[in-house]
């Protein structure tokens, strides 16, 4: 007894030492044991804290691939690629190196489908609106970081799909006018994909990238923590606190939610398991089959397909072509007509003005420099629309333009109630709409161009209305949100 | 089913008539053969020896240590006096002796690293392994060819029939027939053996699968024991999942 007690009394001794020079105990009681969350989390709410542990997984398999990655693009003695021949040489020489390439091949895309539901959970719930647009936005730009560093990482086992998918993706640069070009010679740091870019593509992927993503991660929680978690009920639990302070509805997150996550992180980490030891290749969409031939510059696959966590944007790129522009110009002027007339925030209507001014001019007249009137070309009479920007620029506007949308949500947003279950039908509507939508993009953008549903319905139109769908998802919120038939919300949250 | 197919047939029907072209079958490749593969030692073997010695002389498998192959019942010794040729040590890589400029000289083309290749061969038709499985029993005589042969399956490919000497040599017939669309399609309509080999069809349909079997094996050797570890694996976590569930359940009593 004696001697627990000595030990228990100089373990305080030593927090006592940290406090004073470090607010140790007082982050403990912030973050965790003092931060009070809603009780009534439910299913949605587990994939913040598994996004939090795929990082941490990808960090740490990240170090060990690269004390024995080389990113190298020259030909060893066997004819193969170093960076090539230096992943196998992982995932036969190095001891338990094929688990540790698996779980970073497969935790990338894991990534993605934790981040998507998260994501998702904020559309159901209301997670973006105020006070939350700061949370919100530090998402949106790890969503963006994590595109970025997924895109980096697919390059480096320089297979055919990563030479081929980073030759596509940076040529798009080309389609900015004017820089485009050079632009995308300075990305490269070659005229093709190279040894150059390999080696850029790596720094990016290894430092870049991660230390903004973990300044992301922090920033969003700080945010989080400061102005609490929402909940499946979208109401406030701050509007109800007791005699000390503490919210009626609100639990400590530790232990609760730590208890809680680590049941999640036992059902995430069986999923996990199942492709890790069973199907790593993921039926080919999370290691592509074709790249597994060493990349090589002079054969030009038949299909250069992203891998399946980008597809829905790059659907709407390849849907985007000069026979769908007339459509989409008219259906993004009328969206972006209506979002002007629903939305009370200024700025949205000044960004609306100028999204329909800029679709003008790009259309019917800007050439490089000139803002020339537009022609009265057989355009208008429906021959041709060709002589603003051609169909590829817009398509790579539309698919930075789609990713960025998300981060307009808290301003387009005008409904009455945060969460889904006091939303009405026509926001329920449009929000399946959207799903179906998402998945359809996503599905198409994995087959090759012609493709057909059951070798009957043509791929194209479907993407072409899909496209309009997700936009209107968007574009249309400020309008059907403010009329949409709304229940009362409760005044606590309810029991689940 | 029936039902679901005349529903099909009249929507086949109804887009045809009303003139909207009909999309072929997007990435639809020639049809493949399912591949027996098999991961017995004696199999694996048999297409370890096959490999060594038809394939390795054009075609590295630079990944694959000599060593790797203890894992599939064989002794370093045995490796040494049966299946190294071309190195000194069991630690080495299948390493080929062919120089790739003079290979390119011969064939036009650097016979490929084996060592991934029935990875790489995947697709939505099946796996590589049927793929290479339909390749190696599909090469015909074609005097058109810098090298007098041909594939089915590859046309124009570059390399001569390996094995040869055990299928012997096959005859390909072409027929041409009209699509109904007014396209003109060339099928196989059948292969014939004209000159037999060493073995018969059954024969040498039983070697490629061991060493089309052999070839998968050695695009990840042990991905038997990343199964059996999986098991393993899952039921550890499961206990852990039963257990934390438990800890939950314990520590939410009090949360009404």
């Amino acid at each position: 007894m004696t001697c627990c007690k000595i030990v228990t009394d100089k373990a305080q001794q030593l927090l006592g030492w940290v406090d004073e020079r470090f607010p140790l105990t007082t982050l403990y009681r912030e973050h965790l044991a003092e931060y009070y969350a809603p009780k009534n989390f439910n299913f949605w709410y587990f994939f913040g804290s598994l996004a939090l542990l795929v990082l941490v997984i990808q960090i740490v398999t990240g170090i060990f691939l690269v004390m024995h990655y080389k990113p190298d693009a020259s030909l060893n003695a066997a004819g193969v690629p170093v960076a090539f021949a230096s992943v196998e040489y992982i995932m036969r020489d190095v001891a338990g190196g094929k688990f540790i390439r698996y779980m970073h091949s497969t935790g990338a895309s894991m990534f993605f489908i934790v981040v998507y539901l998260h994501m998702f959970r904020g559309l159901l719930y209301g997670s973006y609106r105020k006070p939350r647009e700061l949370i919100w936005l530090f998402g949106m730009a790890i969503f963006l970081c994590l595109m970025a560093e997924a895109f980096f990482g697919y390059l480096l086992p320089w297979g055919q799909m990563s030479f081929w998918g980073a030759q596509v993706i940076v040529n798009l640069f080309e389609a900015i006018p004017v820089i485009g070009p050079d632009l995308s010679i300075f990305i490269r740091g070659d005229f093709v994909v190279s040894d150059a870019t390999l080696n850029r593509f790596f720094a990016f992927h290894v430092i870049a990238i991660p230390l903004v993503l973990l300044g992301l991660v922090a920033a969003h929680l700080i945010a989080l923590h400061e102005v609490g978690s929402n909940n499946p009920d979208g109401v406030e639990i701050k509007k109800y606190k007791d005699a000390n302070g503490i919210p009626l509805d609100g639990i400590p997150f530790h232990p609760y939610y730590t208890v809680k996550d680590i049941f999640g992180v036992s059902i995430f980490l069986i999923v996990f398991a199942i492709i890790v030891f069973f199907a790593p290749e993921g039926g080919g969409y999370f290691l592509e089959f074709n790249n597994f031939f060493p990349a090589d510059s002079l054969k030009t696959p038949a299909h250069i397909a992203p891998v399946w966590y980008f597809t829905p944007f790059y659907s709407m790129l390849r849907a985007t072509t000069s026979d769908f522009l007339p459509v989409l110009w008219a259906f993004v002027a009328l969206i972006a007509g209506l979002t002007f007339r629903g939305t009370g925030c200024v700025w949205i209507k000044r960004a609306c003005l100028l999204l329909v001014a800029g679709l003008y001019w790009g259309f019917f007249g800007l050439t490089v420099f000139g803002f020339t009137p537009p022609p009265i070309d057989p355009v208008v009479l429906g021959v041709h629309l060709g002589r603003g920007l051609d169909a590829k620029f817009w398509g790579v506007a539309m698919m930075g333009g789609s990713v960025m949308l998300f981060g307009l949500l808290p301003w387009l947003d005008q409904s009455p109630v945060k969460s889904i279950r006091y939303k009405g039908p026509l926001f329920k509507t449009i929000l399946t709409l959207f799903v179906i939508s998402f998945v359809l993009l996503g599905f198409l953008g994995t087959k090759a161009p012609g493709y057909a549903f059951f070798g009957l319905i043509p791929g194209g139109p479907v993407a072409a209305i899909c496209t309009i769908l997700y936009l209107a998802f968007f574009g249309l919120m400020p309008w059907y949100s403010r009329i949409d038939k709304t229940k009362p919300e409760p005044e606590r949250v309810t029991s689940k | 089913m029936s039902l679901l197919n005349k529903l099909l047939a009249a929507a086949a029907l109804a887009v045809t008539m009303a003139g909207v072209p009909m999309v072929a079958q997007a990435a639809g490749g020639p049809a493949l053969d399912k591949a027996p593969v098999r991961f017995d030692d004696a199999s694996l073997q048999q297409g370890a020896k096959l490999f060594v010695n038809y394939c390795l002389s054009c075609h590295g498998a630079s990944s694959v240590r000599y060593n790797t192959l203890t894992q599939i019942g064989l002794s370093e010794q045995q490796i040494k006096d049966n299946l190294m040729f071309a190195a000194d040590k069991p630690g080495e890589q299948m390493m080929v002796a062919l120089r790739r400029d003079d290979a390119r000289k011969w064939f036009g083309v650097a016979p490929p690293d084996l060592s991934v290749i029935a990875r790489a061969r995947a697709s939505e038709q099946g796996s590589g392994a049927d793929w290479l499985y339909t390749y190696l029993r599909q090469f015909y005589r074609d005097d058109s060819r810098p090298t007098g042969w041909n594939n089915v399956l590859f046309p124009g490919v570059g390399m001569p029939h390996a094995l040869w000497g055990l299928q012997g040599e096959q005859e390909a017939h072409f027929v041409t027939k009209d699509d109904g669309h007014g396209n003109k399609v060339t099928h196989l309509e059948s292969l014939e053996i004209v000159k037999p080999g060493t073995l018969t069809k059954e024969e040498y349909d039983e070697q490629v699968a061991n060493l089309v079997s052999f070839i998968t094996w050695m695009g990840e050797p042990g991905q038997e024991t990343r199964r059996s570890m999986g098991w393993l694996v899952l039921a550890v976590l499961s206990v852990f999942a039963v257990v934390s569930w438990l800890l939950k359940r314990a520590y939410w009593k009090d949360v009404h």
